[in-house]
């Protein structure tokens, strides 16, 4: 049975409460609108790139503790990561949360405190809301215009 | 199992209202969820089946499973007699005067879809204006934008005030001689209001307005009756009346039923086809092209049988009193604020908590096996009117008790301690 204090971690409800990096960019070159149009939670993320690295990273919006959690904790991973380790963090990010993830393999590692939405992979209705963040993300760093939809 | 006629309602009490009997018509509510015994609270997504729905459904496919209208042989007629006699159950339910106005679709959206094409096609032309009001559900949204664009035609919004009702002189507004329709609902899915639609029926007809009552969530809460009312469309579906999926009415006045062109061609709605000219089949069976829905029509028949013996007099008092209890608990709710709160409302409670989402409450409240609707309802212009990005709605039927409402509350208190 799926335990709700392996959702709700307390890093994840803290997070939610007091998003970091919460509000817009000065300076930020990119930008992308996510949109889940099941809840209607909607979320912008603003990126400012120095040629390939991410300098910062900031979003707004409003959304559930899982979507507001896991913006927060993306936006903190992503400074100073460049395009490809961005990119690879949200495969690592996405394998978690759809239960891909094995315990002792070095994913962990590699997403660092980030570990703590393994629980949402008990949640399958839930996943949408963990990455949201991480598709407007990718979307805004490929500089892509259209809305993201995570239908 | 009930005191005939509507004693409950009259003496404003429900004692013979035995519910625990009732829920043992349900075989679904008898389960464990995430552990916990299931309070299913989602009755206006959709409501569970008693056992004379699923046997009439069973009894169908083992016995009598044939086409109808068609061949000669005896499934084909006994399949044929049940469904035509379905017909003649959801005729009487609705208070119609004719069977022929009584209309098979797969539900509510379909049903809309049906007129915005059809009563579209013949009587919409460039600047006429439809109105609709800020409380609809996207099924009485999006059709008629398709067909404004389509034929130039204007949309019309009333508004609704801070309780959730409509304001009706502002309606009323909005109704001038290029008025065609009305489409509205009778009871709002978002919101829980009932609409004074008798009134505003009388209104529209004095200027000559037809009126299309969206009444996905009044027919199974309230007794309706479409003379009465004198609303000249009526549509509802059969999955929140306790009946099976993919089945829904329309009703339509004879005479506007009539004056309209098909919505599908096909099988069923002819009466003759050639190359050179098809002539159309009567009503009702016009608007019914291809083999229809036999077994959930039959299902739904059950349905009206079973609520009907019921009492939907009773059912609307027992739902009225499991409205106030939990309204009167809501209120009492510290950082609880209710969405809707209309003098006259249907047996739902939607809500926003301070500082917690929809969803997370949803998730919560479904590990305590209480399942609820979090999220827009398909109902996105109610969440900007009251400036939410969404709403849990807990919505009852008559199956439901206090004894779920407290579950509720108690519910609500984890989530708080959740998010403390």
């Amino acid at each position: 049975m799926p335990d709700l204090r392996e959702l709700y971690q307390e890093l994840i409800v803290d997070h939610s409460k007091r998003p970091r990096n919460f509000g817009k960019l000065d300076g930020a070159n990119q930008q992308a609108v996510g949109y889940n149009p099941l809840c209607g939670d909607k979320i912008t993320v603003y990126l400012k790139m120095k040629d390939d690295v991410v300098e910062d990273v900031h979003f707004e919006g409003s959304g559930c503790a899982i979507s507001t959690a896991s913006a927060s904790m993306m936006t903190e991973k992503f400074k100073g990561k460049t395009r490809q380790e961005a990119e690879e963090l949200f495969e690592v990010f996405h394998h978690l949360v759809t239960g891909g993830a094995e315990k002792d393999s070095d994913t962990s590692g590699k997403l660092g405190k980030l570990a703590v939405f393994a629980g949402v992979s008990e949640f399958p209705v839930r996943v949408k809301c963990a990455t949201l963040a991480w598709h407007t993300v990718r979307s805004a760093m490929r500089g892509e215009q259209a809305l993201v939809s995570t239908e | 199992m009930l005191t005939t006629g509507v004693a409950g309602l009259a003496t404003g009490t429900v004692t013979k209202f035995d519910v625990d009997r009732i829920r043992l018509d349900f075989p679904i509510l008898n389960q464990q969820v995430h552990g916990k015994p299931l309070v299913y609270l989602d009755n206006a997504a959709t409501s569970q089946k008693p056992r004379a729905v699923l046997e009439a459904l069973r009894r169908f496919y083992i016995a009598d499973c044939a086409n109808v209208h068609r061949a000669v042989h005896l499934l084909s007629e006994r399949a044929t007699t049940a469904y035509e006699g379905a017909r003649k159950k959801i005729q009487k339910f609705l208070g119609a005067a004719d069977e022929r106005e009584i209309i098979f679709v797969r539900g509510t959206t379909e049903a809309i879809n049906l007129v915005a094409h059809s009563f579209g096609k013949k009587f919409i032309n460039a600047g006429d204006e439809i109105v609709i009001t800020t409380m609809e559900h996207h099924s009485n949204i999006v059709p008629w934008q398709i067909l404004c664009e389509d034929k130039k035609a204007v949309l019309k919004v009333a508004p609704i005030n801070d309780a959730g009702e409509l304001i009706v002189p502002e309606l009323e507004k909005l109704l001038s001689p290029r008025t065609k329709l009305l489409s509205m609902p009778h009871v709002s899915n978002a919101l829980g209001t009932i609409n004074p639609v008798r009134e505003i029926i009388a209104m529209a007809h004095s200027r000559n307005i037809p009126v299309l009552l969206d009444g996905a969530q009044s027919a199974p809460h309230m007794a309706v009756n479409v003379q009465e009312l004198d609303c000249d469309f009526y549509a509802f579906s059969g999955h929140k009346l306790y009946g099976p999926t993919g089945i829904g009415v329309l009703y339509g006045k004879t005479a506007l039923l009539e004056a309209m062109p098909p919505y599908q061609g096909g099988g069923d709605m002819i009466s003759s086809v050639t190359f050179e000219k098809t002539i159309y089949n009567r009503l009702p069976y016009k608007f019914e092209a291809g083999t229809p829905a036999i077994a959930n029509v039959i299902g739904l028949g059950a349905a009206v049988d079973y609520l009907e013996q019921v009492g939907m007099n009773q059912i609307c008092a027992y739902e009225q009193d499991l409205l106030a209890y939990a309204t009167d608990k809501f209120e009492r709710l510290p950082g609880v604020r209710m969405i809707g709160t209309a003098r006259e409302k249907a047996s739902l409670i939607s809500f926003v908590m301070e500082g917690v989402h929809p969803h997370d409450i949803g998730t919560v409240l479904d590990q305590e096996g209480i399942a609820v609707r979090a999220g827009h309802h398909c109902a996105q212009p109610v969440m900007d009117r009251f400036n939410v990005p969404a709403t849990t709605r807990a919505s009852f039927a008559f199956y439901n008790t206090r004894r779920e409402v407290d579950a509720l509350v108690e519910g609500i208190e984890k989530v708080r301690e959740v998010f403390a």
